[in-house]
C-alpha cells in the first residue's frame, strides 16, 4: 500500500493556496468598468506620443515576425501597438486596429480608434468609435481571468480524461504489458469527479452571463447574428448542459464501474469481473469518440462560433491523450524512484515514453493537417482562425509546434533516452508545457483577443489545479494496493520485458 | 593450419541458446549460428555488437529532408518564383506548408531505402548471390552452430555433444 507522503501533500497545498492567490489577483485586477479601461488605454498612448511610428511598425513586426505581408505591412503602420507590462499579471495591452478575427466576432468593434485618427479628426463619431472601442477591451480584460480559470480546469481534466480513454484501450485489447500500471492509471482517474464538477461549475457560471466566454450565450449577441441563430439548434444552453452532463456522467459510470470491478477482481479472483470490465471498457470506448468529439465542440470550438474545422476533436484529442501518457510515465517514475512499483521495469517506462513519442508526432500530424488544410485554401470564413493566431500570438502558436514535435522527436527518437528517468521528465515537462500551451492557444485568441498574457492568474490556475490533481490522485493511491494482482494478465506484464 | 569447423546441429531453439551459453562459457569461438528463423535472444547470447543501422537511418532521414528543402526551394522561391494560385513565393518559409508533405515523403523515402540498400550491402545480399548455408536443414527445421577447432577436435566434440546436439561433424572450411 502506498502512503502519501506529508512532503508531497505539502507540495500539493502549497500549489493549492499559491495557485488560489493567482486566481484572486486575476480577478482582482480585472478593470471593473470603463473607467479603468480608459487609463490603462491612457497609460499606453501616452507612452506612444513620443515613439515614432516607424517604432510602432518595429514594435508590432517583433510580435509578428512570421507575417510579413504587405497588407500587414500596410497595418503596422497604422497600428499603434505599445506593450506596457504591468507588474505580475501585467496586461500586455495592445492598442490596435481590430483585425479579421475580431470584426467577425459579433460585438461591433471592428471600428476602433486610432490615437493616430484622434489626432487627425476629433469629431462625436470619433468618441463614439472610441466608446465601443474601449467597452471592447473592457469585456476581453474582464474574460481574461476566466479564461484562465477555464484552461487550467479543461486542461488538468482532460488530463484525466485521456488516462481513462488509454486505461479503456488496455483492458479493450488485452494488452499484456500495462496491468502492473493499472492502479496508477486508476488513481489518475480519480480526478474526474472533482474536476468534472469544477469544469461543469465553471460552464453553469458562463450560461449564467457571470463572463463572456462563449459569445453564443449572450441573446444580445444572438440577436443580431445570423450565423449564431442557424447554430442555435445545437449552440443553445439548456441543450449545451444537458450534453455536459451526459458526457461527465458517462465517463465517471465507465470510471466508477470499473475501478469496482478491478478491486473486486482482486479481492476474489473471479474472472467474471474481468469480462465485465473488458465488456464496459469496448462499449466506453465507443461512447468515448462520440462523446469526446461532440465535448470539443461544445467546450472548445464554440467558443469561436463562427469558426469550424471538421478534424478539430481529433486534435483535442491527440493533444490531451500525449499529456496523459506522459503524466502516467512520470507518477510511474515517482512512485518508483520512491520504491512503490518495484514490479515496473525499464521496459514499462520504454513503453510509456513510445507512446509519448508516437501521441506526439501524432499531434503534430493534425495539428499540421488542419492548419495546412485551411491556409492552402485560405477561404476567408476559415483562415481568420489561424490569421489572428499568428498575428497576436505568435511565439505560442509556433513555439508549441518547437514543445511538442521537435523536442520530443529529437529527444524520445533514441532507444537508449526512453529508459533513462530524467530524459523523461525532462520530455514529460516540456510536452506538458507545449500542450497546455496549446489549449491556451485555442481557448484565448476568441476570449481574450490581443489581451492576452501568461502571467500570475494564467500560471496561478495552472498551479491549484496542478495541486488539486496531486491530491486527488496521490490520495486514490493510498486506497488500493499497487498492484492489481487478480488480472489474469498480471504475471506477464510483471515480466515485461522489451 | 587448416581450417577446420565443427557443425553441431540442434532441432530446438531452446537447446540451441543453452549450447550457445555454454560453448561461450567454456571459451570456444562460435564462428556463426544458422537458424531457419530468428531466435529471440541469440544475438545477446552470442554477445554480438548492436546494430546501428537505425543511426544510418536516421542520417540519411536528414539527407532526404535537407535534399527536399533545397530542391523546393531551388524550384520553387529561387529559379522561377510565379504566382501560382496566389501562393506566396518571395522566401521558402512563406509557402513552407506547401512544401511539408514533399519534405515528409523525401525524408521517409531516403531513410526507408538507403537503410535497406545498407542492409543488403552490410549483409552482402544480392541477386545470383551464391548460397551460403552449410547444411539445407538450417532453412527448415534445424540449427546449426559452427564453432572454430584450435587442435581440440576431440575435446570440442564430446563438449558439443553434452550440449544436447542431435549431430556433430568436423568440416574443412574451404
Amino acid at each position: 500500500m502506498y502512503t502519501f507522503s506529508s512532503k508531497l501533500k505539502n507540495v500539493a497545498i502549497i500549489l493549492m493556496v499559491l495557485g488560489l492567490l493567482g486566481i484572486g489577483y486575476g480577478f482582482f485586477s480585472a478593470p471593473k468598468n470603463t473607467e479603468d479601461v480608459e487609463k490603462i488605454l491612457a497609460a499606453d498612448a501616452h507612452g506612444e506620443h513620443h515613439a515614432a511610428p516607424a517604432a510602432h511598425g518595429e514594435a508590432k513586426h517583433e510580435a509578428a515576425p512570421a507575417h510579413a505581408e504587405e497588407k500587414h505591412a500596410v497595418e503596422a503602420v497604422k497600428d499603434s501597438a505599445t506593450v506596457v507590462a504591468h507588474g505580475l499579471d501585467s496586461v500586455a495591452t495592445h492598442l490596435e486596429e481590430a483585425h479579421l478575427a475580431e470584426a467577425a466576432k459579433p460585438v461591433a468593434h471592428d471600428t476602433h480608434t486610432k490615437d493616430a485618427h484622434a489626432e487627425a479628426a476629433h469629431g462625436d463619431a470619433h468618441a463614439d468609435e472610441h466608446k465601443e472601442h474601449v467597452e471592447h477591451v473592457l469585456h476581453q480584460l474582464q474574460n481574461k481571468p476566466w479564461a484562465a480559470l477555464y484552461v487550467g480546469a479543461l486542461f488538468v481534466f482532460l488530463i484525466a480524461l485521456g488516462v481513462l480513454a488509454f486505461y479503456a484501450i488496455q483492458w479493450a485489447s488485452q494488452a499484456g504489458w500495462s496491468p502492473v500500471l493499472f492502479r496508477v492509471m486508476e488513481a489518475i482517474t480519480a480526478y474526474l469527479v472533482p474536476g468534472g464538477i469544477i469544469l461543469f461549475v465553471l460552464l453553469v457560471l458562463s450560461c449564467l452571463h457571470f463572463n463572456h466566454l462563449f459569445v453564443w450565450m449572450d441573446p444580445e449577441v444572438v440577436a443580431k447574428d445570423h450565423l449564431i441563430q442557424g447554430k442555435s439548434g445545437y449552440l443553445n444552453v439548456p441543450f449545451f448542459l444537458i450534453r455536459a452532463v451526459v458526457f461527465l456522467g458517462g465517463w465517471i459510470l465507465y470510471r466508477t464501474y470499473t475501478r469496482k470491478n478491478s478491486i473486486a477482481l482482486d479481492e476474489t479472483n473471479d474472472l467474471s469481473y474481468y469480462k465485465k470490465n473488458f465488456k464496459a471498457s469496448a462499449g466506453f470506448l465507443a461512447f468515448f469518440l462520440v462523446s469526446e468529439s461532440m465535448m470539443s465542440w461544445d467546450w472548445i470550438m464554440s467558443v469561436d462560433p463562427h469558426w469550424f474545422s471538421t478534424l478539430f476533436g481529433w486534435y483535442v484529442f491527440a493533444s490531451f491523450v500525449v499529456s496523459a501518457i506522459t503524466v502516467i510515465a512520470l507518477v510511474a517514475l515517482y512512485l518508483k524512484s520512491k520504491g512503490y512499483l518495484e514490479f515496473v521495469n525499464n521496459s514499462h517506462i520504454h513503453d510509456l515514453a513510445k507512446y509519448m513519442f508516437g501521441f506526439s508526432v501524432f499531434w503534430t500530424y493534425l495539428w499540421f493537417s488542419q492548419f495546412m488544410l485551411i491556409w492552402y485554401a485560405n477561404i476567408p470564413e476559415e483562415v481568420t482562425y489561424f490569421k489572428f493566431r499568428i498575428e497576436h500570438y505568435n511565439l505560442p502558436f509556433f513555439g508549441m509546434v518547437v514543445m511538442n514535435f521537435v523536442f520530443p522527436i529529437l529527444i524520445l527518437i533514441n532507444t537508449d533516452f526512453k529508459r533513462v528517468p530524467w530524459i523523461i521528465w525532462m520530455a514529460g515537462i516540456i510536452i506538458l508545457s507545449g500542450h497546455y500551451l496549446d489549449f491556451h492557444n485555442m481557448i484565448f485568441p476568441a476570449t481574450v483577443g490581443d489581451q492576452w498574457f501568461i502571467g500570475a492568474a494564467e500560471l496561478g490556475s495552472v498551479a491549484f489545479f496542478a495541486g488539486l490533481f496531486i491530491y486527488v490522485v496521490f490520495s486514490a493511491l493510498t486506497k488500493a494496493p499497487l498492484l492489481a494482482k487478480g488480472n489474469p494478465l498480471i504475471e506477464e506484464s510483471k515480466h515485461f520485458h522489451y | 593450419m587448416s581450417n577446420k569447423v565443427i557443425h553441431a546441429l540442434y532441432n530446438d531453439d531452446d537447446v540451441l541458446m543453452d549450447a550457445v551459453k555454454q560453448t561461450r562459457l567454456a571459451h570456444h569461438h562460435i564462428e556463426e549460428v544458422y537458424t531457419p528463423f530468428p531466435v529471440h535472444g541469440l544475438d545477446k547470447a552470442m554477445g554480438l555488437a548492436p546494430t546501428r543501422i537505425a543511426i544510418c537511418s536516421f542520417l540519411f532521414g536528414l539527407t532526404g529532408l535537407a535534399f527536399a528543402t533545397w530542391l523546393m526551394n531551388n524550384i520553387m522561391i529561387q529559379d522561377w518564383p510565379q504566382d501560382i494560385g496566389g501562393k506566396p513565393s518571395f522566401s521558402y518559409i512563406q509557402n513552407m506548408p506547401a512544401f511539408v508533405p514533399i519534405m515528409f515523403e523525401e525524408t521517409v523515402f531516403f531513410a526507408a531505402h538507403l537503410m535497406v540498400i545498407t542492409f543488403y550491402m552490410r549483409s552482402k545480399l544480392w541477386p545470383f548471390k551464391e548460397a551460403e548455408n552449410p547444411d539445407v536443414r538450417t532453412t527448415d527445421d534445424h540449427f546449426l552452430m559452427e564453432v572454430a577447432v584450435n587442435n581440440n577436435e576431440s575435446e570440442l566434440t564430446s563438449f558439443l555433444q553434452s550440449t544436447g546436439a542431435v549431430e556433430v561433424k568436423v568440416v574443412e572450411k574451404h
